[in-house]
């Protein structure tokens, strides 16, 4: 699997610590007990995305799916387990073999505003990172950044303005396009088409399938909206509180979740079909990931918990070719 | 008739260098006892100034130009500021997209109550705070009494939203304006807030207008629909009616787009281009640069709103439905 795939997980873990403050190392030599805080943003997650492939990342707000996404475009480090790109371990690259793969995986972010340099045009934000790696030389880069946004379906006319002078769906683009020009093979987008309007995300969402054809693109597709991920993904891996709790391919997903999380999830995703409906929730708020619950995260939220749920955490395991789910209810009950 | 609010023939203009931007431009509905409206919109399409018109807080340079809201009978346009603090908060209330905004950060929970309860009525501070923890209760907060005495910091986004809805229903108002209240929150949280919405809604015969841009929302959760573009409602009606068949092409432009709704990996039919800038609205319908069955009529005349059987409104010249046959012009 893994000389076949463009980017492979094995045994991925990320955590955040905050040192104790000045105050709590003085508290500390009068008696006082603190201790560095410790945020468990993904532990050990495995994952490998073959090329041509669109996964779909699926999760709640502090699941772990912007930060594995980071780790994936090499923005974080990893604290534990190791990324190879194209089979080889991102870790024993030479320097211009890491390059390389850094220069292949690219990110669009959710809020371009928040992305790009106000101060600069167009022409400089997307020129930018291929003329410093030399992919084309300073001279030609008018013509090259015309190419990229005609691609992205901006008028190049528009390349000496400003980031502030676009519309939110035209500064998408925009970052699109800034991704695209160093030639990635592999995109990360993180919530990428969030925070625009209905009308506008149908377009940027239908420029994501357009390149995907074009360009050959595989893509790690980040996003809280189910919808969304449904529509453009192959695969989807859903995460809860750092950990995948299942991956399947998307139309079986939809059709059939099998961990209670990802039931409860495509339970709750209000569609149109739904008309009049009495809202019923899972209970609970989701747990902080600076103490998460013992054995399975889920457990307290979860309507099919058992004994065994809080004390053992149940390992991802196949259940059938292509999926698997991490709940206890399908290797041996949770009593 | 038994509606809680009518509004008619709003008009809320700003007034800014560029020009007058007409945000709310002749937008006219109703909603009833225990009725859940569902006012849609992109950005920029003057729902949330409709909602703040709605409350009298449009701040200069904003202001209502004509039209009126009558509130259970009484003109809410042109009280003075007294009258209108008698009502906000007592008879209407607003719940914001973000509930860091309504509440005060340095205040507790239990002061922020109790000074709501206060400014409407002469009570103990032992039956306020004892009204104000069954609100709390109400809207699901756990150990209810001692979360009285939290700060807004001290609660997740999901449950500091149940406490701006706890603080909305204080005084029992006979409307509730919700304003995207769930938009920021999390699937399962936005569940169990709606599940909560509706519960109340249901039980108190609180009228509520939840402002969205999220169609898939109002489906579940209302039972009217009005569309807004530009500043004007383009089309209103049942929720079935309106997205089984939608009259307006903007309506079902939208309701095409949305990727939950497509085939998967299959193009999604968008609406080309974008919302246009309120202050530069096409002299015809606003909607026309836009839209594929636009003809010349359109670019040249704005559309008067017709009326469709089963109270149905769509502001076009060429609606969809070759059903439901026109019964007539509304009188604007």
């Amino acid at each position: 699997m893994s000389t076949e795939s463009i980017i492979s997980m094995q045994g991925i873990s990320k955590r955040f610590t905050t040192p104790v403050d000045l105050a709590g190392r003085l508290a500390n030599l009068l008696g006082a007990n603190h201790q560095p805080q410790t945020v468990h943003a993904v532990s050990d997650v495995n994952l490998a995305v073959i090329p041509g492939e669109v996964v779909g990342l699926v999760g709640e707000s502090g699941c772990g799916k912007s930060t594995l996404g980071r780790m994936v475009a090499g923005i974080y480090e990893p604290t534990e387990g190791k990324i190879s790109y194209q089979g080889k371990d991102m870790r024993l690259m030479t320097q211009t073999e890491a390059r390389q793969a850094s220069l292949s995986v690219q990110m669009i972010f959710q809020d371009p505003m928040s992305s790009l340099n106000p101060r600069m045009r167009v022409i400089d934000i997307v020129s930018e990172a291929p003329v410093y790696h030399g992919i084309i030389e300073s001279a030609e880069r008018g013509d090259y950044v015309a190419t990229i946004l005609k691609k992205v379906g901006l008028d190049p006319v528009f390349m000496q303005r400003y980031p502030h002078q676009f519309s939110g769906g035209q500064r998408a683009r925009i970052g699109i396009a800034r991704a695209l020009a160093v030639n990635p093979k592999f995109l990360v987008c993180d919530e990428s088409v969030a925070a625009l309007d209905v009308s506008i995300q149908a377009q940027v969402l239908n420029l994501f399938m357009l390149l995907r054809q074009e360009l050959n693109l595989t893509y790690l597709f980040i996003s809280h909206d189910l919808g969304v991920v449904r529509h453009l993904s192959d695969r989807v891996v859903i995460m809860y509180l750092g950990c995948v709790v299942e991956t399947a391919p998307a139309a079986e997903l939809f059709d059939a979740p099998n961990h209670p999380y990802s039931q409860a999830l495509l339970e709750n995703v209000p569609t149109l079909k739904l008309r009049h409906k009495r809202f019923s929730s899972i209970k609970g708020e989701i747990p902080s990931p600076m103490n998460p619950p013992t054995g399975c995260h889920f457990h307290p939220r979860c309507p099919k918990a058992g004994p065994r749920c809080s004390v053992e955490q149940p390992v991802l395991r196949p259940i059938s070719t292509g999926r698997q789910s991490a709940c206890h209810l399908n290797d041996g009950g949770v009593g | 008739m038994g509606n809680v609010l009518e509004v008619s023939n709003l008009a809320t203009y700003f007034e800014t260098r560029a020009g007058t931007v007409k945000a709310v431009d002749g937008v006219s509905f109703a909603v009833g006892r225990g009725e859940v409206l569902g006012l849609v919109g992109e950005s920029g399409s003057g729902k949330s100034v409709t909602g703040c018109a709605i409350m009298g807080l449009v701040d200069p340079p904003g202001r209502i130009v004509s039209g009126s809201i009558k509130l259970g009978g009484k003109e809410l346009v042109g009280l003075d500021d007294q009258g209108m603090r008698a009502i906000r908060g007592k008879e209407i209330s607003m719940i914001f997209q973000d509930p860091m905004m309504t509440l005060n950060p340095v205040l507790r929970i239990d002061t922020q109550m109790i000074e709501a309860i206060d400014a409407h009525e002469k009570t103990s501070k032992k039956a306020a705070l004892a009204r104000a923890q069954q609100a709390l209760e109400k809207v699901g907060i756990p150990a209810a009494a001692d979360r009285l005495k939290a700060y807004p910091h001290q609660f997740s986004g999901g449950m500091r939203q149940r406490v701006a809805i706890a603080i909305a229903l204080l005084n029992n108002p006979s409307l509730i304006i919700a304003d995207e209240p769930t938009t920021a929150l999390d699937v399962t949280i936005q569940s169990q807030i709606l599940a909560k919405m509706q519960e109340l809604c249901a039980d108190s015969g609180t009228a509520l207008i939840w402002i969205t841009h999220d169609l898939t929302v109002v489906a579940g959760l209302a039972h009217r629909v009005a569309v807004m573009y530009a500043g004007r409602l383009v089309e209103t009606g049942f929720v079935d009616d309106v997205l089984d068949h939608p009259l307006h092409p903007y309506t079902r432009g939208l309701l095409r787009s949305l990727p939950s709704e497509g085939i998967p990996g299959q193009p999604l039919e968008q609406i080309p281009g974008m919302t246009p800038s309120l202050g530069r609205l096409p002299p015809g319908c606003a909607f026309a640069p836009r839209c594929r069955n636009a003809t010349e009529i359109c670019h040249r005349s704005s559309p008067e709103g017709t009326v469709f059987p089963n109270q149905r409104l769509a502001r076009c010249h060429h609606p969809f439905d070759s059903v439901a046959q026109p019964v007539g012009l509304t009188e604007r």
